[in-house]
């Protein structure tokens, strides 16, 4: 609510810029998810293109214009799509499953230069979209996909609160320090890789359509590898205790991006890289660790 | 005499030359307390892995409860009621006393939730109950990487007790616990058991003091082999046992 009356004052750069943190930062709340049970997925800019992509082909070819829905259909398609690999990537850990997911978020980049219909390298652009049958005035879209971006990040995030504290949740964490004594207790560690990777999946879809519809714009770069270490670069940067810490180093790394770029655009990885290193040495649990002692 | 509980028959596991198991015939029945000795490499932890899955025997059944489970997934025969302590604890070590007893709880449930809180009150006061129980309450806050070696032999033992399992296996519950410890935490554990001798148990031991105090039968292992099962004072008494497994023969021979 805070943030919706914020919005209402905040200058445009803000907004979109926050926008685009929620947005992003969806992505990197799967990762969380993934990395309490003691896995990190390298390649999670697969599900974040697969739903920006379904989200703008059913803008552009089925006409269908419901920024809520869009959010729900990228979620769902990119779901759909991860859940045959599931439980392949169920069965590894560490470096290999970093590696698989990587090698299936560069495949979908392959393929979504060399598909026409998906426009190829250059990708393809997205219209404005409603909200529950009204068209905003062009002077209050962005207005619009950031309440809708920061609310459905906003409930995402408290599902993902309710999700880690629950009885699966720490599971997941128990299953991250010793799998072998979940098993005999009866618990199924893939079973839990599993369902983390779908929803997983679910947050980086809904993230890569929100972010779409602010950009107004989709191209294969969604799914390359760089895009990918971002979100990485967020969850690490976040931790896994604090859902909050997610959305708070995604606007960190926004916000750099965004003013690094214009004062000096050639070093701003450095700036960032330095940054990680400073998180790794002294908040090894990240951010998250400044107010969340659990 | 109560119903047989457990069945081995004709178990024969081997690993390369090594026979861990060879011709395995055992029989427990529900409510005993059963003491598996035997040196190192004699076979008993195998015996251990098989019953709970881990292993699969190479000819021979394992029934439980009257169901075959030589082949079940040990998930599986977890579900069926058997528990299981290790020799090196197997425990969460990033997660408090009391979350490593909530996972316990939890796990035994049939269907894992996805917004039921894990730090419930029902689920807290049940891993409070058997923390007390077993004289852990006052480390409940605790991580796991900060307790003593007791302690968490305990604690490995109560989780493996959080639904109350038919079958009880300890895999050296007092091994690397100091020896004025021992009987202390064997009490612990006999007195959380209750005196219903509801939970049939099975346990690996070294120590003949605690296999004589705590065990109705023991059955000795040496090379794959049983080369005694009987009550504590008359297993423990014969020659196979005196020189394979406590050495008593070879130091008289010696002397």
């Amino acid at each position: 609510m805070v943030l919706a009356v914020l919005g209402l004052f905040a200058p445009k750069w803000l907004t979109y810029l926050v926008t685009m943190s929620a947005g992003h930062g969806l992505v990197s709340l799967g990762i969380v998810a993934l990395m309490r049970g003691g896995v990190v997925p390298f390649g999670q800019g697969m599900v974040f293109a697969i739903g920006g992509y379904s989200a703008a082909l059913l803008f552009n070819k089925a006409g269908f214009t419901d920024a809520l829905g869009l959010a729900l259909a990228g979620g769902v398609m990119a779901t759909l799509i991860a859940a045959p690999f599931a439980p392949l990537l169920a069965r590894y850990r560490g470096i290999f499953f970093a590696m698989l997911t990587l090698a299936l978020s560069m495949v979908t980049y392959g393929l979504g230069m060399k598909i026409e219909l998906l426009g190829g390298s250059d990708g393809f652009n997205v219209g404005r979209a409603t909200l529950l049958g009204w068209r905003p005035p062009d002077a209050q879209v962005g207005y619009v996909l950031y309440l809708v971006t920061v609310g459905v990040a906003t409930l995402m995030a408290l599902l993902a609160r309710v999700y880690f504290d629950s009885t699966r949740g720490l599971v997941t964490l128990a299953a991250r320090d010793n799998e072998l004594r979940v098993e005999y207790l009866g618990g199924s560690v893939r079973q839990a890789m599993s369902i983390n990777f779908l929803l997983a999946a679910f947050c980086g879809g809904v993230g890569g359509a929100l972010v779409v519809l602010s950009l107004g714009h989709i191209e294969p770069q969604f799914s390359y590898w760089t895009t990918s270490g971002e979100f990485v670069f967020v969850a690490i940067l976040a931790g896994w205790q604090s859902v909050a810490a997610v959305f708070v180093a995604s606007t960190v790394l926004e916000v750099v991006r965004s003013f690094s770029s214009s004062y000096f655009p050639n070093t701003w990885q450095l700036a960032l890289g330095l940054f990680l290193l400073f998180v790794i040495r002294f908040l090894p649990r990240g951010i998250g660790s400044l107010w969340w002692k659990r | 005499m109560s119903a047989a509980l457990l069945e081995a028959q004709g178990v024969e596991k081997r690993f390369g030359a090594v026979v861990a198991a060879a011709d395995v015939n055992v029989s427990v029945n529900a409510g005993e307390r059963v003491s598996l000795i035997g040196s190192n490499g004699a076979g008993k932890t195998t015996f251990v892995n098989m019953i709970t899955g881990y292993l699969k025997p190479d000819t021979g059944q394992i029934r439980f409860d009257g169901r075959d489970i030589t082949a079940l997934h040990p998930r599986a025969i977890v579900g069926l009621g058997v528990a299981r302590s290790f020799q090196i604890p197997q425990l969460f070590g990033e997660l408090s006393v009391r979350d490593n007893m909530l996972v316990s709880g939890a796990c035994h449930d049939a269907h894992l939730s996805y917004w039921q809180p894990a730090r419930r009150a029902a689920a807290v006061e049940r891993a409070e109950t058997l923390l007390q129980r077993f004289g852990l309450a006052e480390h409940r806050e605790r991580r796991v990487v900060e307790l003593p070696g007791g302690v968490r032999k305990l604690l490995d033992i109560a989780m493996a007790l959080t639904v109350r399992p038919k079958l009880l296996l300890l895999d050296e519950p007092t091994s690397g616990v100091s020896a004025e410890e021992k009987f202390p935490m064997m009490d612990t554990v006999m007195a959380a058991l209750g005196t219903e001798r509801d939970t049939t148990v099975l346990f690996v031991e070294h120590d003949m003091d605690i296999v004589a105090r705590y065990a109705d039968r023991v059955i000795a292992f040496y090379s794959g082999r049983i080369i005694a099962d009987d009550v504590p004072d008359k297993a423990l008494a014969t020659d196979d046992v005196r020189r394979y497994v406590t050495g008593e023969l070879l130091q008289e021979a010696a002397a």
